[in-house]
């Protein structure tokens, strides 16, 4: 659906992406990850043929964005970072004349303005200047406006920011019912708001793509042939088991609750059983015995100290 | 072409249904209005063809100031709010886009030249006006308009300020209006050329009742020139 192969812009001297290869498959949902500043939106951007890349290719549905950049525009939804709203109009005006604008015919026109309107939850708001919406009704008008015309591949940067929590849910059920039926790409800087709808996560840092995969693919990636933290929980009072475990890495205790201390210890990943062998030899109750999952946030963060490291 | 229209009918939506449009237009038209009977109206024997051709003058002026401040927001305000990137990202083109905004600004200002209608109506109820008289200079002053809401548009490419786009597009017209001046100090050949630069002297005819091509065709072509260049502007932002 998409292929990007060497893709690089320049705003002047300053390269906003450098050589960012990737792929996308039709259908997938795909979380585009960064800081801001990373290149996120000028990506997006390129991709929704509204800026010229400096160099590098993009094909899109089997068009090039530097050719043909009109048929992909066909072909595509795109809410930008500040949603595109005239705020003069009302919402339903609105969504017909983006409809129309993006080669809706005529005939259809109401019916997809009704569509969309349903999907993102604003028929009541249809006669509703914009301007008197609030943050997270024009957002929704936002993403409306990128599905009215339902294009193959919808473009979403930051639908999430500014939201109240309540909001962020239902926009990501939002999401989560355009799976299948149209291949997404939904940026943000806030992992958690999105690793639960994309399928894949591309993860960039200062216009480079530092890691691509699935939350899982990520995470062992990451930690295989490293130190990985595993948490016990041992009765209480639980003396010694810090030094019972010593040997085979920092330990230290987390909690203690009712009964019980939480001990964390960061192990050799091959070495994991020997935890509660030690513990056990020394004399300690095992009640429990997890290893701490990274999570997205914390891949998140690695993979971005990674490149720092690095450069 | 379904994209123009469909573009102007929108711009000229927004035009109708908020404030700065009429407000611009109601302004304009005080200041034409106490000019008229200012100088036109200034003696009760002046013949009824001199008064309408002092209207005709004076409105000129005037169509140039309503046009600089009804073209400012076409493309700096979809800038500033950041809603040029829907048009960008739609399949329409750049000089679609640019020619859509121009056809819904001269449509307003057609609001403007039927609400001066006005003071003609008043030497008609004085005196004898020629229908070919008053049609040939409202000719000329929606080629006026035309030209300076082009320019206008030129200008509103060029930032996303629409103080800064007033400012830009209000000197590129004053230099259009006093490129005579010029003229007096530029030697032969250049002379010519400078000297019809300036749009009064492609003006004067249509304000005595007088429709010329050549005319014509000079404010076509500043017109064509302007929103050429508009598109250009807009093109060339995709780059940066």
């Amino acid at each position: 659906m998409i292929s990007v192969e060497g893709l690089t812009k320049y705003y002047g001297e300053h390269a906003a992406i450098k050589d960012l290869t990737f792929s996308i498959e039709k259908g997938e949902v795909i979380g585009f990850l960064g800081l801001n500043g990373a290149g996120k939106s000028t990506t997006l951007k390129v991709l929704g043929c509204v800026l010229s890349p400096t160099s590098g290719r993009v094909v899109i549905d089997g068009f090039d964005v530097s050719k043909e950049p009109h048929e992909i525009r066909k072909r595509i939804g795109y809410l930008p970072d500040t949603p595109p709203l005239y705020e003069e109009m009302t919402v339903g005006g609105y969504l017909s004349f983006v409809a129309e604008l993006r080669g809706v015919s005529r005939t259809l026109v109401a019916a997809r303005v009704k569509e969309a309107e349903e999907r993102c939850a604003l028929s009541a708001m249809d006669d509703t200047p914009i301007a008197a919406l609030s943050h997270g009704y024009r957002q929704r008008v936002g993403v409306a406006q990128a599905l009215v015309h339902k294009p193959r591949l919808l473009i979403l940067d930051e639908p999430t920011s500014g939201l109240d929590p309540v909001q962020i849910v239902e926009m990501r059920e939002l999401i989560k019912h355009l799976k299948g039926e149209q291949t997404v790409l939904v940026s943000s800087h806030i992992l958690s708001e999105i690793s639960q709808v994309c399928d894949r996560l591309l993860v960039i840092q200062g216009g480079e793509l530092v890691a691509q995969g699935t939350e899982e693919e990520l995470a062992s990636k990451l930690s295989s042939g490293q130190a990985e933290e595993v948490e016990v929980e041992l009765v209480a009072p639980a003396t010694g088991a810090v030094e019972a475990l010593a040997a085979l890495g920092p330990a230290e205790v987390v909690a203690r609750r009712d009964g019980g201390v939480v001990l964390r210890v960061r192990v050799d990943a091959v070495r994991r059983p020997e935890v509660v062998k030690a513990l056990v030899a020394a004399g300690q109750g095992v009640l429990r015995i997890d290893k701490v999952q990274a999570r997205l946030e914390n891949i998140f963060l690695k993979v971005i100290g990674g490149k720092e490291a690095k450069s | 072409m379904n994209a123009i229209l469909l573009i102007a009918r929108r711009e000229l939506a927004a035009y109708l249904r908020t404030m700065s449009g009429y407000v611009i237009i109601a302004c304009v038209l005080l200041l034409d209005g106490l000019f008229f009977t200012a100088y036109a109206l200034k003696s009760n024997s002046t013949p009824s063809a001199e008064v309408l051709s002092s209207f005709f003058f004076i409105s000129s002026g005037f169509t140039i100031t309503c046009s600089v401040f009804l073209s400012m927001r076409l493309l700096a305000e979809e800038r500033q709010t950041g809603t040029i990137q829907l048009l960008y990202s739609s399949p329409v083109t750049d000089a679609e886009i640019v020619v859509g905004k121009y056809l819904s600004a001269l449509g307003f200002l057609a609001v403007f030249l039927l609400a001066s209608f006005y003071m003609p109506a008043i030497v008609m109820v004085y005196g004898k006006v020629s229908f070919g008289h008053l049609l040939a200079g409202y000719f000329g002053l929606l080629l006026v308009g035309s030209m300076s809401l082009a320019v206008g548009t030129f200008g509103s490419s060029l930032t996303s300020s629409q103080v800064l786009a007033a400012i830009l597009s209000g000197v590129m017209v004053v230099a259009l209006t006093v490129a005579w001046l010029m003229a007096m100090v530029t030697d032969r050949p250049l002379t010519d050329a400078v000297q019809s630069l300036a749009w009064y002297s492609h003006f004067k005819p249509f304000q005595d009742g007088l429709v010329q091509l050549k005319h014509v065709a000079y404010f076509a072509l500043v017109t064509y020139v302007a929103l050429f260049a508009a598109t250009r502007v807009l093109e060339s932002r995709r780059w940066r």
